[in-house]
């Protein structure tokens, strides 16, 4: 009965055109690829080009000269970039990795919605109002600029996409592996720290590592809170702190207290400067925040292939 | 295969398991005796695994999952609100389906268990690491990679490495979920002789999908069947012998020898 119906189709023919669709969907996937990278590279080869000409150590090391006058470097918003990319790490990372266990965990409880739902919203803010926020809880209550207050807000932004990436990555954990550790009478915060955790970390990082660069990316909220300052060096700060004997936590405090800058903060106000020596120099400016959030994302995945090597 | 006296060590008693309002297992009653290897058959679905788990309160991560009737281990309701789920645990070890190493090296997968209950001194920890492998039947294989992780082994030496991490905290009873069904022919062989070595230090309970497994292995079986209302139920419970070759229930008959299921 299948032989006479298959008597009668051309099986050559439907071959053929199979072969012929797979060729040219195959085809138009590789041009779509094409496509999506031709901007990536554009913007970085246009980006190394303009700033790769200012690149210099000097650049590196030295806070900006004044307007007007030629040289001088960026050392000041690659350590506030620093500094508040730091804060806002350890004031999101532990909370955002809290919950993505709770909501893996209790997956289906009011609450798990609840926090799914404001998380969603919260990525949804757009990040100058949450700089807003900021400037109105923190910097009015201090009555100062702080390179705390811009830890905060970043923080804040990283926090919906450090939970949402995590969850997922908790979520590709077997079951049985959790079962496995509580089944021989650990208690739930063991499981997750040693037996989860481990398991989900390369996941996690790469969440981790996404956030991060957001926050290294984000001008707008620092506006209203970080807001900028040409003269923050931190090794300044630290040899005043021996200087006058005092504390770590005084020196810390410095550090965290005052008004600081950030690359993409400096690149947005050297843009707009009247200077073409500073507009040129917003390019290299443009081209370390790149050149910082790739080898971020490098150094990451070097330690997962070298820890994946490390378990083979 | 049984001769010497049998001691209960488990006995359910109208055992009834909810997930929800479903009803997955409905009035079982069903001994266990000590040192003796119980083998779970039936259909799938039939609710095996449900059984199985409730026996160390595994079935409590499960949300909304109700239990009615009673387990009793060495008399005693494991279910009474008295009693510690983590010490029901330490005495009830289980073996998953699929081999779950955690993500860590071989010696620590084993001492996992033994660090949970405070034993620190790294010399206590490597004479229970070994004997642990030794009894699992992995000690020769893994000797010179103990500082690997567990990932790295093959399937059934996997399995084995979870056997070994469930006998180091020395359970009283070991529970089985399909352990073989993810291993080739030659590492289930394996498996089935190492539990009939258990099977003199532990009372052990097995879920099989394999007759020939079941009839292999076990002194006991328990025939579940799926009811009308898609409720597990146990239809028949008796010396393994018996049930393979006079077995009392029509249905039991059909089951082994393949007429349904
Ligand atoms: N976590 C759960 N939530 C809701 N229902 C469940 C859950 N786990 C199992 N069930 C249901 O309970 C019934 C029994 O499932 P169980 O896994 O115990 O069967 P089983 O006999 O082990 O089957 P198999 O031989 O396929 O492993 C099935 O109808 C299943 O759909
Ligand atoms: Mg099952």
């Amino acid at each position: 009965m299948a032989q006479d119906i298959f008597s009668q189709v051309n099986l050559q023919r439907v071959y053929r055109r199979r072969r012929l669709t797979n060729k040219i969907m195959l085809g138009l996937t590789g041009l779509m690829l094409v496509l999506a990278l031709i901007p990536l590279i554009w913007i970085i080869v246009y980006v190394l080009i303009k700033g790769g000409r200012h690149i210099n150590l000097d650049f590196f090391i030295h806070l900006p000269q004044p307007m007007g006058t030629t040289g001088g470097g960026i050392l000041h918003a690659i350590e506030g970039s620093l500094v508040m990319v730091v804060l806002a790490s350890v004031f999101s990372i532990p909370p955002a990795l809290l919950a993505a266990f709770y909501l893996t965990t209790h997956e289906s409880t009011p609450l798990a919605s609840a926090i799914r739902f404001s998380t969603d919203l919260l990525a949804g803010v757009p990040s100058i109002t949450v700089g807003l926020f900021g400037y109105a809880v923190i910097v009015l209550a201090q009555k100062h600029y702080s390179a705390l207050a811009g830890g905060v807000v970043l923080a804040i932004i990283m926090l919906p996409v450090v939970i949402r990436s995590a969850e997922e990555m908790l979520k590709l954990v077997p079951p049985d592996l959790r079962a496995g550790s509580l089944a021989l009478g650990a208690p739930e915060w063991k499981t997750a720290i040693k037996v989860v955790l481990p398991a989900a970390a390369e996941g996690i990082i790469t969440g981790i590592m996404l956030g991060v660069a957001r926050a290294t990316g984000e001008t707008a909220p620092l506006l209203f809170t970080a807001l900028g300052n040409d003269n923050y060096e931190i090794g300044k700060m630290i040899k005043q702190g021996i200087e006058h004997n005092q504390s770590i936590f005084d020196v810390l405090g410095r550090i965290f207290e005052q008004p600081a800058d950030a690359l993409p903060l400096t690149l947005w106000k050297y843009a707009q400067q009247p200077y073409p020596e500073r507009v040129e120099q917003s390019w290299a400016v443009a081209l370390v925040l790149m050149l910082f959030v790739l080898s971020l994302n490098i150094l990451a995945r070097v330690w997962i292939a070298r820890r994946r090597s490390a378990l083979q | 295969m049984q001769t010497q006296t049998l001691t209960r060590k488990i006995e359910t008693e109208n055992l009834s398991v909810f997930y929800g309002s479903f009803k997955a297992i409905s009035d079982v009653s069903v001994e266990i005796y000590e040192n003796n290897v119980t083998a779970l058959i039936g259909p799938s679905g039939c609710g095996k695994s449900t059984f199985l788990r409730s026996l160390n309160r595994l079935n409590d991560l499960v949300p909304k999952t109700a239990v009615a009737g009673k387990v009793l281990l060495d008399d005693t309701d494991i279910y009474a609100p008295s009693q510690d789920v983590v010490d029901i645990r330490r005495r009830v070890g289980i073996v998953f389906q699929r081999p779950n190493p955690f993500p860590m090296s071989i010696f620590d997968n084993v001492a996992y268990g033994p660090r949970l209950y405070g034993i620190k001194k790294k010399s206590v920890l490597a004479e229970i690491v070994e004997e642990s492998l030794r009894g699992a039947a992995l000690w020769d294989e893994v000797k010179d990679k103990l500082d690997k992780s567990g990932l790295a082994l093959s399937g059934g030496q996997q399995q084995r490495l979870c056997i070994a991490r469930t006998i180091a905290i020395e359970p009283e009873v070991i529970l089985m979920d399909e352990p073989a069904s993810a291993l080739d022919p030659i590492a289930t062989l394996r498996i089935e002789e190492l539990i009939r070595k258990l099977r003199e230090r532990f009372t052990i309970v097995i879920v099989t999908h394999n007759m020939q497994q079941a009839a292999r292995v076990s002194d006991y079986t328990a025939f579940f069947n799926m009811g009308d209302d898609r409720a597990g139920y146990l239809v028949e419970f008796d010396e393994t012998d018996r049930i393979f070759t006079n077995p009392q229930q029509k249905l039991t008959e059909e089951y082994i020898t393949g007429r349904f299921g």
